[in-house]
């Protein structure tokens, strides 16, 4: 018996959190992990919906589960590109500062 | 106020709890274990939706496979501690100030502009059979079959990419 609207709110403040970290932290792995935590917090509100249009009477095409699946598989992806950016950026500067990246060029 | 309601709340504390030790801790690997419990707690949440098989999924993709690649490379680059040299002293409150809006603003939306207030129950029994699963199969390999092949593509450049990217060097030394 939980209103829909609640998950809505904890993903809302899910995703702040995200957004407060890719903005406060020099870590980039951290800027990573909160990209992460606000593609779940988007995720939780995919199952929320879906799930409420189950109950109102829809028929269950699964189709906010299958967008998670398609996320998660798209994080997947960006996380092996931008980890392998990072570690070859470290090999290149010895320094994983986000402050100091401020040029493309080697 | 029933059980998972409590339920609810008691793990969204722990889910808000661990995010914000997740951008909090100075410790780059404490990070990564508060970032993994806020993804056990999200897949507790897909089982009370009725999701169990993304439940499993969010724990054996995000939990355990990228959270262990994430892992392993803080401890290959050292990066636990970034000593932060505070470039812009204005930036922390400004971040927090504009978080402070974005929440502000998207709760306003929620409570104003949710006509329809559903109630979610507990998944029935049937939505954790077999037959459950079958369904959602079919529906990825009939009615999603082309983004599915999509998203198989996307993993193959990803995996292409991520080679390159990390091959370039030696090559460069030759």
């Amino acid at each position: 018996m939980i209103p829909v609207d609640y998950y809505i709110i904890l993903s809302a403040v899910l995703f702040t959190i995200g957004a407060l970290g890719v903005l406060i932290r020099r870590n980039p792995l951290i800027i990573f992990m909160s990209i992460e935590l606000m593609l779940n917090a988007g995720n939780l509100a995919f199952v929320a919906f879906g799930r409420s249009y189950e109950i109102a009477g829809g028929e269950p095409f699964y189709t906010g589960q299958i967008f998670v699946f398609f996320v998660i598989a798209v994080a997947a992806a960006e996380v092996a590109v931008g980890l392998a950016l990072i570690v070859e950026i470290f090999k290149t500067k010895k320094n994983i500062n986000i402050d100091e990246m401020n040029s493309l060029k080697g | 106020m029933t059980i998972d309601l409590i339920l609810f709340l008691i793990l969204s504390l722990v889910a808000i709890a661990a995010a914000l030790g997740m951008i909090s801790s100075r410790n780059a690997v404490y990070s990564a274990l508060f970032l993994v419990l806020n993804f056990v707690t999200v897949a507790v949440f897909y089982l009370m939706l009725g999701a169990p098989f993304i439940a499993m999924s969010q724990i054996t993709v995000y939990a355990g496979a990228i959270m262990v690649l994430f892992l392993f490379v803080i401890m290959l680059l050292g990066a636990e501690n970034i000593a932060s040299v505070n470039a812009l002293p204005w930036q922390r409150p400004l971040a927090i100030t504009l978080a402070v809006i974005l929440i502000v603003e998207s709760t306003y939306l929620v409570f104003v502009r949710s006509a329809s207030s559903a109630i979610i129950t507990a998944p029935e029994a049937a939505l954790n059979d077999m037959e459950s699963l079958q369904n959602m199969a079919l529906a990825l390999f009939e009615k999603f079959l082309l983004p599915f092949e999509v998203t198989s593509v996307l993993l193959l450049v990803a995996m292409v990419g991520a080679i390159v990217i990390a091959k370039q060097e030696k090559a460069g030394q030759k």
